[in-house]
């Protein structure tokens, strides 16, 4: 029920194999927070790029490295911060592409940030390269959402 | 785990690759290696089956995004079908069909193979 869910944190090592695992666990905590099945379909793809665009750009493929993805629920909003101490990855200083300019160049790079701010409400970042990076993903509740909790 | 099954099919003219499952940065390279295998073998006339796709990253969409300059130099093409809903959702939201033609049944992708074929 929203405003008396818990923190939830899950740790997870730097490889691919993982990615089905953060879903798992980040469907189960949305659901659970009160947002239907499309909006908690939106939360994971958007968690599951965040935690990707880690694997690849922070750690380069390293598969021994530690990725934290922390769940906090507020009143209103669900908030998930992905957490790495690898490169700093910093894609909210490049413009969003014109996707339809993007396509017919046939580029496949962006493509998940993209998705990550077109499906959360918000997304921020905080870097400090070899130290602690967090992209923080937040969604909030729909009016609807929030009566239904009520 | 057979979390993520790539299955390939001929038939006239037209091949068909069957997903089942998963596409995201963990199974992607199974999808890329049957794409480069269809290219090695001169087939180009694609279709991809995602009736048993039940989820789809940036990392599978980028795999399309990879094959379909080099299909259509060689007069070819990636026509998609039978997509659910949620899937078809971030197809749409990244402007894919735009670029693909996405049929609701693979019949309908043969038979506009077939047309296209027609002089």
């Amino acid at each position: 029920m929203a405003g008396k869910a818990q923190k939830l944190t899950k740790t997870i090592e730097s490889r691919t194999d993982s990615l089905l695992e953060v879903r798992e666990f980040v469907l189960k905590a949305a659901r659970q927070f009160g947002f239907g099945e499309e909006e908690s379909s939106k939360i994971v793809l958007a968690v599951d790029e965040a935690c990707t665009n880690v694997i690849k750009h922070a750690y380069q493929y390293a598969p021994d490295r530690k990725i934290e993805i922390v769940i906090q629920p507020d009143i209103d909003r669900l908030q998930i911060t992905v957490i790495d101490d690898g490169k700093a990855f910093n894609p909210s200083i490049a413009k969003l592409p014109d996707l339809k300019q993007h396509l017919s160049h046939y580029r496949r790079g962006g493509l998940g940030v993209y998705l990550m701010r077109t499906l959360m409400d918000k997304v921020e970042y905080k870097l400090a390269p070899g130290k602690r990076n967090e992209v923080r993903l937040t969604k909030y509740l729909s009016a609807s959402e929030t009566r239904a909790q009520t | 785990m057979a979390d993520f099954r790539v299955h390939q099919r001929d038939g006239e003219g037209v091949s068909v690759i069957d997903l089942k499952g998963y596409l995201d940065a963990h199974t992607a390279p199974d999808l890329e290696n049957a794409f480069q295998k269809l290219l090695n073998d001169k087939k180009f006339n694609i279709i991809v089956n995602c009736k048993d796709l039940t989820y789809i990253s940036s990392a599978g969409l980028g795999v399309f995004m990879a094959f379909i300059e080099d299909v259509r130099k060689n007069l070819g093409d990636i026509k998609m079908s039978n997509m659910s809903p949620k899937v078809y959702n971030v197809f749409d939201l990244l402007g894919f069909p735009i670029l693909y033609e996405i049929y609701k049944d693979e019949q309908e992708a043969v038979v506009r193979f077939r047309a296209q074929k027609k002089p």
